[in-house]
């Protein structure tokens, strides 16, 4: 299995009403104290070269290029590591690129959400859908032809219409890789106090559903069929780290409120993720105690029950029977799931339908309580 | 031992509201039967429940001395629910004292107390309360009381229990007009029961009045009605705190301990006389007769057990519920109870809440139907899931009341519109004075017990007062509506209804259960039908989505718990056919308000 290294930019220029990531809009007096951190974190970790390697944030791109290369020159990386770095069209440009490029980037991911005004609006997000084209274009110019493009679809007051014009706009671009994410409203966050006061509406479920359909349709059509609930790709061009999540590799966690994994040789895992700010992971690191805010260890069964379900989301379905568990019970619920349209078969795998795509949690709680029980004995002692 | 003539028995009767408990108060400080210091506010009233609901649900008593004289007052339960615990309390006594609110004037039932009262030939003394108020009409609620009652406007006393002021002159008046009680010490043991109370340490406790003979400790005693015997282990007064006694002698009111283990032994009505000198028994004995139904479930299943035990200890202190196990199909496993009305059955459900710490579901109440079958035989049906289909029916009777309200004139229209809608008939209207109306009423119990109290108050902003009794069964054009869940009947929402109010239910239930029934992976219709044929329909959509979006390194850990509470979840719920219902769902759907 591959491993990867997660490093969390914290930092944005402004912060977008839904969003209830750890990012701050006002800490840029700290960047060169948490470069420098996050550099000594990942070298007293002394890692072996890993595949992958992921800037997420926040906003990575809101570096400067020397600042995001000197994090990724400390990790040793393998041959052919995919190279991945969140980007805000708003805060790149030619010269950043080719900075990337150089120091190893070879994908790039851009927060695009809506080709719309008024829909970017809604999101309270700042830039303008024609800096799209440009980045993509500084991208290609530059020689980063794996790009990514994240979408948001559902918000209130976005029409099929938006959404259609959003996918045909994103599509021009040529991309290789489309993650498109139904709004999702989280408590705390402006949007979240906005819905619970009353005063936004809240996005409703049948919309999105059809607007999921909509997007699985274009895009497919357009040569890039799904591999994960919410990530289409060109045969070839899936994101390799997060595959990493989805299918059980160790990935190490840089950076303040990162999250990190790492599995024993009897398939048990330990997750672990760090402080939540900035602050304290600088503080923790310069010090040279430990950044990490707390683990959990899951027990053999528990972790079963979770790697079914993440490899449920992506379309390589689950491989049956499963791992700990009753087969005659996985197989009757899978035969209820298929029955509701939920599952099919292929040979000896199972795989989401559109419809199971749709409602893969009913369908992942299902799969989970017929997983508890462990399978009966064979024979007798 | 002092001698009849000494005695005066009575009974407080008043609306809520209108001061009994802090009369009582008064009259405990005023004759020295309670120190200053250890009063407290609703002396009397003895259970949480009752001091907060300001209302009276057991009867108690107290001995007194005043001028000579011993009082024995008997707090009787105020509410139409009790009225057969108030005759009886009622048939201990030679007087009463009427008790009535200056500012409001009599209400409906004070009113039919008051005429329970005169019935047993009681001496009423009248005294207006709260004169103290700004708001009070002293000269026109006299009036109105001399006009329904015939207690000349002069003769009513007018105090304040809160100062006191009034009410020495109103002692001295009762034992002034109130006759002292006759009864023969030689002859054989008469005593009636009139409230029996369980104490976890000393068993049932009842309180008696001692018509003709004497009541001694350690004598073998008859108990009637029970047909049992028990030694009397010991008799006693209460001042207001119990205190032993050698015994009781006619005239005299006081309490008796005889090692009994449940009240359902000791019962409100009973008369008490010797295994050695047996006498005959006091008039007016009743079963407790329960007059609505419904079915109490645990909210989580697993407290079944629990509820049982809870409610075979509370039938220790009340026999006048009944239960029996019922099984729901959507509400698990319970028990169908019986009460003797509405505010009975809140208490009970409230008690075993509150004291037993349960989360109790309750059905909507009903009443009790008589029906006769095509085939000759009669049923008596307490659970609309059991009601036979209409095509083995030949005619269903239900029990009516004659309602009595009183109210304001300015609510009359209102008031008529009520009854009306809820199919009763005016059988008389009086006006007590030119703002007070009393209206009379025959109605179908089962109109009353949905929610006739609640719509009463909110017409008439709390000012008309209501006061019911039953006057039998009669025939009537019921249907049952059954509440069907993707073509399953769900028992716990079967109702019996009048034919003409049938669709409005089946509309009103099927609406409200779309809105609480949460999506499935397939359409639900939910149908209201009569006898096999839809009345109403309404469909839950299929859910279309039900996904988080984003599941990446920082999610995973959430997103397990996530799945995991949904996995939890789904075992919580009851699964009517293929749909599963959160239990909330149906605890919603069976609130009556809205």
């Amino acid at each position: 299995m591959p491993t990867g290294v997660y490093v969390h930019i914290p930092f944005c220029a402004a912060r977008c009403d839904y969003c209830d990531f750890a990012t701050w809009t006002d800490r840029a007096h700290l960047v060169d104290a948490y470069v420098d951190a996050c550099v000594r974190d990942v070298e007293q970790r002394a890692l072996k070269p890993v595949d992958t390697v992921f800037f997420g944030g926040g906003t990575p791109s809101l570096l400067p290029a020397d600042q995001l290369t000197r994090i990724l020159d400390a990790i040793p990386r393998a041959n052919g590591a995919e190279v991945s770095v969140e980007c805000n069209p708003d805060s790149v440009d030619a010269d950043k690129f080719r900075a990337y490029v150089d120091a190893g980037v070879n994908r790039v991911s851009f927060g695009v959400q809506s080709m719309r005004p008024h829909v970017l609006v809604a999101l309270g997000r700042t830039h303008d859908p024609d800096n799209v084209a440009r980045a993509v274009d500084a991208a290609r110019t530059a020689g980063i032809e794996r790009y990514n493009l994240d979408l948001i679809y559902g918000t209130p007051g976005e029409s099929l219409d938006d959404w259609s014009t959003t996918l045909d706009a994103a599509l021009a671009l040529e991309p290789g890789h489309v993650s498109a994410y139904a709004l999702t409203v989280e408590p705390g966050t402006p949007m979240g106090k906005d819905v619970a006061a009353g005063e936004r509406a809240a996005p409703d479920d049948d919309d999105q559903a059809t607007k999921y359909e909509l997007a699985d349709d274009r895009l497919t059509a357009a040569g890039l069929p799904w591999y994960e609930v919410s990530n289409w790709a060109r045969p070839g061009d899936e994101c390799r780290h997060n595959l990493i999540y989805w299918l059980g590799g160790d990935y190490v966690a840089i950076g303040c409120a990162a999250h990190g994994a790492s599995f024993t040789e009897d398939g048990a895992v330990r997750r672990w993720w760090n402080v939540r700010t900035p602050e304290r992971y600088v503080d923790a690191i310069t010090t040279g105690s430990s950044a990490e805010a707390g683990d959990e260890f899951l027990t053999d069964a528990a972790r079963a029950g979770e790697a079914a379900v993440l490899a449920l989301r992506t379309a390589g379905g689950i491989k049956l029977p499963l791992p700990l568990a009753d087969p005659s019970r996985v197989v009757s619920c899978v035969d209820d799931l298929g029955a509701a349209g939920l599952l099919e078969r292929a040979g000896d795998r199972v795989v989401l339908t559109r419809r199971g795509r749709l409602l893969g949690n009913e369908a992942a709680a299902r799969l989970l309580g017929a997983m508890e029980q462990p399978p009966s004995p064979v024979g007798t002692r | 031992m002092p001698g009849l003539e000494q005695f005066r028995n009575f009974s407080i009767v008043a609306h809520v509201d209108h001061g009994k408990s802090t009369l009582a108060d008064r009259i405990l400080e005023l004759t020295g039967a309670v120190d200053p210091r250890d009063m407290r506010a609703q002396y009397l009233d003895s259970m949480d429940l009752e001091r907060e609901r300001g209302i009276t649900i057991k009867a108690q008593n107290v001995r007194l001395n005043w001028a000579g004289h011993i009082l024995h007052l008997i707090d009787t339960p105020g509410h139409v629910d009790f009225g057969y615990e108030v005759s009886r309390s009622l048939a201990a006594c030679e007087g009463a004292l009427l008790l009535v609110d200056a500012s409001q004037g009599i209400e409906a039932q004070t009113l039919a107390n008051c005429y329970l009262a005169l019935e047993h030939d009681l001496t009423i003394v009248a005294a207006l309360n709260k004169i103290d108020l700004p708001a009070a009409e002293p000269d026109r609620v006299a009036g109105e009381i001399e006009h329904v009652l015939g207690i000349p406007a002069d003769e009513i006393l007018q105090i304040s229990a809160k100062t006191g002021e009034g009410v020495p002159a109103l002692l001295d008046a009762l034992v002034a007009r109130i006759p002292a009680p006759k009864g023969d010490a030689d002859a054989p043991l008469q005593a009636l029961m009139f409230d029996s109370i369980y104490d976890a340490y000393r068993g049932v406790v009842s309180s008696v009045r001692v018509f003709n003979g004497t009541l001694t400790s350690g004598a073998r005693l008859r108990y009637v009605q029970a047909k049992a015997n028990h030694d009397a282990e010991e008799i006693g007064v209460r001042l207001p705190v119990p205190t032993p006694v050698a015994a009781l002698g006619p005239g005299e009111v006081g309490y008796l301990i005889a090692g009994i283990k449940d009240v359902g032994q000791a019962r409100v009505g009973e008369t008490v006389t010797t295994v050695a000198h047996p006498a005959e028994e006091l008039p007016g004995y009743r079963d407790p007769k329960p007059m609505v139904f419904c079915g109490l479930y645990p909210v989580d299943g697993d407290e079944y057990a629990e509820l049982r035990e809870s409610l075979e200890k509370l039938r220790l202190n009340d026999s006048s519920f009944t239960y029996e196990p019922e099984t729901s199909g959507a509400l698990g496993f319970g028990f169908r109870c019986g009460f003797l009305g509405l505010l009975h059955m809140e208490i009970v459900r409230e008690r075993l809440e509150r004291e037993y710490d349960l989360s109790l579901v309750a059905t909507a109440p009903n009443v009790e139907y008589q029906l006769e079958l095509l085939d000759g035989t009669i049923s008596i049906v307490d659970n609309p899931s059991a009601m036979p289909t209409p095509n083995e029916i030949a005619s269903i009777e239900e029990p009516y009341v004659n309602v009595t309200v009183l109210t304001p004139t300015e609510y009359i229209g209102s008031i008529m519109e009520l009854c009306q809608q809820r199919r009763g008939d005016m059988t008389r209207m009086e006006y007590l004075s030119e703002e007070r109306v009393e209206l009379v009423y025959v109605l179908p119990l089962a109109e009353i017990v949905m929610d006739f109290f609640d719509q009463l108050k909110s017409r008439t902003k709390g000012y008309a007062s209501l006061d019911y009794e039953p006057i039998g069964y009669r025939p009537s054009n019921l249907s049952k509506v059954d509440v069907l869940l993707n073509n399953v009947p769900v028992d716990a929402f079967s109702t019996i209804v009048h034919r003409d109010r049938a669709y409005d239910y089946g509309k009103r239930m099927t609406e409200k259960l779309r809105e609480l029934i949460p999506r499935q992976l397939f359409d639900v219709p939910i149908q209201a039908a009569v006898g096999g044929r839809i009345i109403a329909r309404e469909t839950v959509k299929a859910k279309r989505k039900d996904v988080i979006a984003k599941c990446y390194g920082g999610d995973i850990s959430r997103k397990r718990k996530l799945l995991d509470r949904q996995k939890e979840g789904k075992k919580r719920m009851k699964q009517i056919g293929r749909v599963e219902v959160p239990q909330e769902a149906f605890v919603a759907a069976l609130r009556l308000d809205d």
